[in-house]
């Protein structure tokens, strides 16, 4: 379409009209990366400063401390830059682009509405997660490069965790491959529209397999309580221990564009991508290009509400000991993907459709109603506290008081 | 894409080259696999330049993601000092020099040998060649590109062939017609029927003596003699230890 407009309209030549259109879709990509890496950082402090009891960042940039990481950047701008004498100059100058590369050119085959991707590719999972894989190269070369006994900790747990967490992430991803018969996400999310059609509900495997798929991205991004290649009480800083100023920065845009890529991965492939759930693509069809402009901003609250699922769970859970985590990997999640795969291939083969159908309307209503449940809870729970708090030590505030008051 | 293919033809085309040979110079392990990293990463995106989507994807996958990690991983694992550097004597060189000549010209005498001239099915025919074309109508990104994936589903329909064994041997009606139509397999549900010219063109295809499946069978078998053979090594070490 857009092409068309530039040979036709504006009569240029074919090659050129495409070299503009990658180099303008690339810098969109580039900016909406660096652009929410800004947000999430705020957002994990945020996240953060909230569950440890804090209030997180609260004067940059008014009451929220929007701009504190504008503030951080300007900070690493200006840092000095340096490389340490014992390390190896070429793979540590290298390590944090090419971990940066890696998670960055995912997105190119990442839908964000429907058509609206950088390059349809019909292998689109596969070529994200083939390309998500090379950003482990680049920490490991950081953590070799830094002539640092810590940093080469950092990136020999990176190594074993990386290669051995691929596996059942990758077995899980086929599963809802398997269900609808494509390797393309924007076909996997188109036919999803209703939200009872959404993956997470197709059968109890493609249940389960979103689940297990979430660990294991959360442990590919070395998110706690994934995250021994940094390990902060035990190997000072691990891989990134040596670096400092826009190197470092670097480093933090891969994992948070990383967390985004992985997240985008599980919201097209089980929760329905840009689909809300209430409009079926045939109104889609209607609404044209509005309805690409809704489902590029549902999937986007989408992804990222599952980062900041692993942010909450970072801050939750303690971290795992490295023999703690390769044996989930090796002797839970494997055998896990592995009989997941094999029961949606069965399930897939065997059971008939009326059956398939009930059996996702039901999961469905049962996952729904227990979230509702969940949150009705929450909000109904009663809110006074449990005795008038210890003298001197803590005195409730604001509602609370008045709750207080009035028992 | 006339103009820019050759370009980023030849630009991959240098990256492959200048990191081969900057990684057989290097004296440092590691940095000889981050040159590699940078030939396979150009090998995967001479790939993505024909179409080819998914040997890209798996190139990188297990080159990149998973041998190369394991390389620098064994490094890491096994190194003494701080970096190691490979001492490499005159005699390792003349060595390395006369195997890597000889190889080099059995790959140039064998590629200035072969003939490619893999069938190219004509546009009309496309639809019918095999199912896979199918995509080919539709504009898939894989296989309908400007005439490069209907090349490339020939020449694999060939290599397939020869794996099971096959030689395909026109019907005499056909030896006089065009060389460059291959096979015209029974047409999908829903397609026409093949007009009489293509009816008459249909391949007979017949047994040959030599098959690669075999061998190709014996090299996978081999990997997993190898496979069990160092689970092997790694068990009995341990129990050695642990008694």
């Amino acid at each position: 379409m857009v092409t068309d407009f530039l040979t036709k309209t504006l009569g240029l030549s074919r090659d050129v009209a495409d070299a503009l259109l990658v180099f303008v879709a690339v810098n969109i990509l580039l900016c909406f990366v660096a652009v929410s890496a800004i947000f999430f950082i705020w957002l994990e402090r945020k996240v953060a400063g909230r569950i440890q009891d804090r209030l997180g960042p609260t004067r940059v940039g008014g009451k929220f401390g929007w701009l504190q990481t504008i503030a951080d950047g300007i900070k690493l701008l200006v840092k000095e830059d340096l490389i340490p004498g014992e390390a190896d100059q070429m793979l540590f100058r290298l390590g944090p682009y090419i971990a940066f590369c890696g998670s960055f050119l995912a997105f190119i085959a990442l839908p964000f509405a429907d058509g609206w991707v950088a390059k349809p590719l019909s292998i689109g999972v596969f070529f994200m997660l083939a390309v998500m894989s090379t950003e482990v190269f680049g920490i490991i070369l950081a953590g070799y490069g830094s002539g640092s006994k810590w940093a080469l900790f950092g990136g020999m747990r990176e190594a074993a965790q990386m290669v051995s967490y691929e596996v059942p992430m990758a077995l899980c991803v086929i599963v809802p491959v398997i269900v609808a018969g494509s390797m393309d996400l924007n076909f996997i999310a188109k036919q999803q529209d209703w939200f009872w059609k959404w993956y997470l509900f197709h059968d109890p495997f493609t249940f389960c397999a979103f689940w297990t798929y979430f660990t294991c991205a959360t442990a590919q991004c070395k998110r706690a309580p994934f995250d021994l290649a940094e390990a902060e009480s035990e190997l000072v800083a691990g891989f990134h221990t040596e670096y400092s100023g826009l190197r470092w920065s670097f480093f933090f845009m891969a994992e948070y564009a990383a967390m985004f890529a992985v997240s985008g991965i599980a919201v097209n492939l089980f929760l329905g991508g840009w689909n809300i759930g209430f409009l079926p693509n045939s109104v889609q069809v209607q609404l044209g290009i509005f309805a690409n402009l809704l489902g590029v901003a549902i999937f986007i609250l989408k992804a990222w509400g599952l980062v900041f699922v692993m942010m909450w769970v970072r801050w939750t859970l303690p971290r795992l000991r490295i023999d703690q985590v390769m044996m989930t990997c090796l002797k839970y999640l494997l055998p896990i993907g592995c009989a997941l795969l094999l029961g949606v291939a069965v399930w897939q083969a065997f059971v008939p459709v009326l059956a398939v159908q009930i059996v996702g309307y039901l999961l469905c209503g049962v996952f729904v109603g227990g979230l509702g449940w969940v949150v009705f809870t929450l909000f109904a729970a009663s809110t006074k506290l449990p005795g008038p708090g210890v003298p001197n030590l803590w005195t409730p505030s604001g509602s609370a008081k008045q709750d207080l008051a009035q028992t | 894409m006339d103009f820019l293919y050759p370009i980023l033809f030849w630009l991959l085309a240098a990256l492959i080259g200048v990191s081969a040979v900057a990684m057989v110079v290097t004296q440092n392990i590691v940095r000889a696999a981050t040159w590699l990293l940078f030939t396979l990463a150009g090998v995967a995106g001479i790939f993505f330049l024909l179409s080819a989507d998914f040997v890209g994807a798996t190139q990188l996958l297990v080159y990149v993601g998973g041998t190369l990690v394991l390389v620098v991983f064994g490094v890491m694992l096994t190194a003494q000092g701080p970096f190691i550097n490979l001492k490499i004597a005159a005699g390792e060189w003349a060595i390395a020099a006369v195997v890597g000549i000889g190889f080099f010209s059995l790959l140039a005498f064998t590629l200035i040998n072969a003939k490619f001239d893999f069938p190219v099915p004509e546009q009309s025919q496309v639809a019918t060649t095999a199912p896979l074309a199918a995509g080919a109508a539709d504009g898939d990104p894989l296989i309908g590109d400007k005439g490069t994936g209907h090349r490339s589903l020939a020449a694999s329909v060939v290599l397939g062939e020869a794996l099971l064994g096959f030689e395909k041997t026109a019907p005499e009606a056909a030896v006089t017609g065009p060389r460059d139509v291959m096979a015209v397999p029974a047409p999908l549900p829903g397609m026409p029927p093949p007009s009489s010219r293509q009816a008459r063109l249909v391949p007979v295809l017949k047994r040959q003596k030599m098959a690669y499946l075999l061998p190709f069978e014996i090299v996978s078998v081999h990997l997993l003699v190898v496979l069990i053979g160092a689970a092997y090594l790694a068990r009995s070490k341990r129990r050695r230890g642990g008694a």
